[in-house]
């Protein structure tokens, strides 16, 4: 019987002394470990950057003067909820993330 | 032709890590190393050796500084025993992935409880599966030369790994023996400066010591251990080149009177001595009756070992260590396990002898040899734990 192999890398192929290069991070999507995604109501949001502030993975990007609310990048965000809960006007709701 | 002089043997150690130019010494005292680390504080405190002798508060942070160092590309050094092992165990599980050739030489002791200063092996079987070398002296000049080995074969690109050089504690650490102390001359003849394998560097950063998961740990222990397995020729290369350089010849195994044995004795350490001069004594009484001897314990020598006891009726393990709850002490149930599968098997019966610094004497090896003919007959179910009054 043939073992299926869940490894990335290879014996061979290990880097010497399991190093990794600088800037290796950006390669590396954090993201899938959400298991709900905030969801932001933009009628309520008073552009008050709450979100922003206490997000602990610094995903908000601020839109500007213009857009007027802040948006999280889905590559990292870990749907810890932290920003639903901190919102001063309950404009972020946490929604199961669908696979 | 340099003359021996008589020399503490912990001194010998500090000597020869002078001798190999040593970039940093991290460590903390503890009976019976303490001498080791000691003597290397006043090498580097009255200018016989540049470098920085850092003084921890733990061993747990004597072996983190080692890492640290090694991985700034410092040829490092550390020295401990029994207790202090024990405190730098999570420590010691990462210097071999990491590859760094950190030597360490341990001076063997037991552990508590009940608290004992003295010499066994217990404090070495506890890290015998972490992925360093392992190197054991029997002699003062041993102890010395390994020192100097233990850099050559740690810093070797081919292995990179750390090594430990045990020799056993009071026995050998606080004794004078007559030594021959290298000049520095043939050191750097022997042994070239530390070119790291891996280096943390500004110009060149990478990062060590990072999360493997599940997809990638399987992988980073299995190259590790095959690193480990792979630096047995790199082990007996050295040996070789030292021989050309110093004179003084050391093989992986080593074999005494085995030639037509029918009793072979199998043990680490300075024991060795004595056992050679209990089975002279064997010999002359008409009892045929060898000494194998493991130097190289990990990556332990499997072929090496199997050619050494090759034609023995009787093997006899003699440990200086319990693995508490199973029938085997640790030396005896690795000699058994890399036996078991040959069509052609000695009978082996397993001892346990020199627990917390009891001597170990003469009589003894004669006794074990004798009792290793009687399990040949009715075989041995549990190590015997010699002279134990119950």
């Amino acid at each position: 019987m043939k073992k299926e192999i869940d490894a990335i890398m290879a014996v061979k192929d290990l880097p010497i002394g399991f190093t990794a290069k600088p800037g290796s991070s950006l390669e590396f999507k954090t993201g899938d470990w959400r298991s709900q995604r905030p969801k932001l109501d933009r009628e309520k949001c008073i552009y008050c950057g709450f979100c922003y502030i206490y997000c602990p993975d610094g995903v908000y990007q601020d839109m500007g003067k213009d857009e007027k609310y802040y948006k999280p990048d889905f590559d990292y965000c870990k749907g810890c909820g932290i920003c639903a809960h901190e919102c001063p006007k309950k404009c972020i709701e946490m929604v199961l993330e669908e696979v | 032709m340099a003359k021996p002089i008589g020399l503490e043997v912990s001194l010998a150690v500090a000597e020869a890590v002078k001798l190999c130019d040593t970039d940093v010494v991290a460590a903390y005292p503890i009976t019976p190393q303490t001498h080791i680390v000691e003597h290397l504080s006043e090498l580097v405190a009255n200018g016989e050796l540049d470098a920085a002798y850092i003084p921890v508060e733990s061993e747990q942070s004597a072996m983190s500084s080692c890492i640290g160092s090694s991985a700034a590309g410092a040829r490092t050094f550390t020295a401990t025993s029994s207790q202090g092992l024990a405190l730098m165990n999570e420590m010691l599980f990462i210097a071999p992935p990491l590859r760094l050739p950190i030597v360490m030489a341990i001076a063997n002791r037991a552990l508590s409880a009940p608290i004992n200063i003295w010499n066994d092996h217990s404090d070495i079987m506890s890290i015998r599966d972490v992925g360093w070398l392992a190197l054991f002296a029997e002699t003062g000049q041993e102890a010395l030369d390994m020192t100097i080995l233990g850099f050559k074969i740690a810093e070797d690109h081919r292995v990179s790994l750390p090594i430990t050089i045990n020799l056993d504690g009071f026995t050998l650490s606080h004794f004078i023996e007559p030594v021959l102390l290298p000049t520095k001359e043939e050191v750097a003849k022997f042994l070239p400066p530390f070119k790291p394998l891996v280096k943390l560097d500004i110009a060149n950063p990478i990062s060590m010591g990072l999360l493997g998961g599940p997809e990638s740990y399987t992988e980073a222990r299995k190259v590790t251990d095959d690193i480990l397995v792979a630096s047995k020729p790199v082990v007996i290369e050295a040996f070789n080149d030292f021989a050309k350089v110093f004179g003084r010849e050391y093989k992986v195994i080593e074999s005494y009177r085995t030639e037509g044995a029918d009793t072979i004795l199998v043990m680490m350490g300075s024991i060795a001595e004595t056992a050679m001069t209990a089975i002279d004594e064997l010999w002359d009484a008409g009892k045929k009756v060898g000494v194998v001897r493991i130097r190289l314990w990990r990556p332990f020598p499997v072929e090496e070992f199997k050619e050494a006891i090759k034609g023995a009726k009787n093997l006899a393990v003699i440990d200086r260590a319990i693995s508490m709850g199973v029938p085997d002490a640790p030396v005896a149930l690795e000699v058994k396990s890399l036996l078991y599968n040959e069509k052609v098997r000695p009978f082996i019966s397993n001892y346990v002898v020199g627990l917390g610094g009891r001597d170990v004497t003469r009589d003894d090896f004669k006794y074990i040899s004798g009792r290793a003919e009687e399990f040949s007959t009715s075989p041995q179910t549990q190590y015997e734990l010699v002279g134990v009054l119950e």
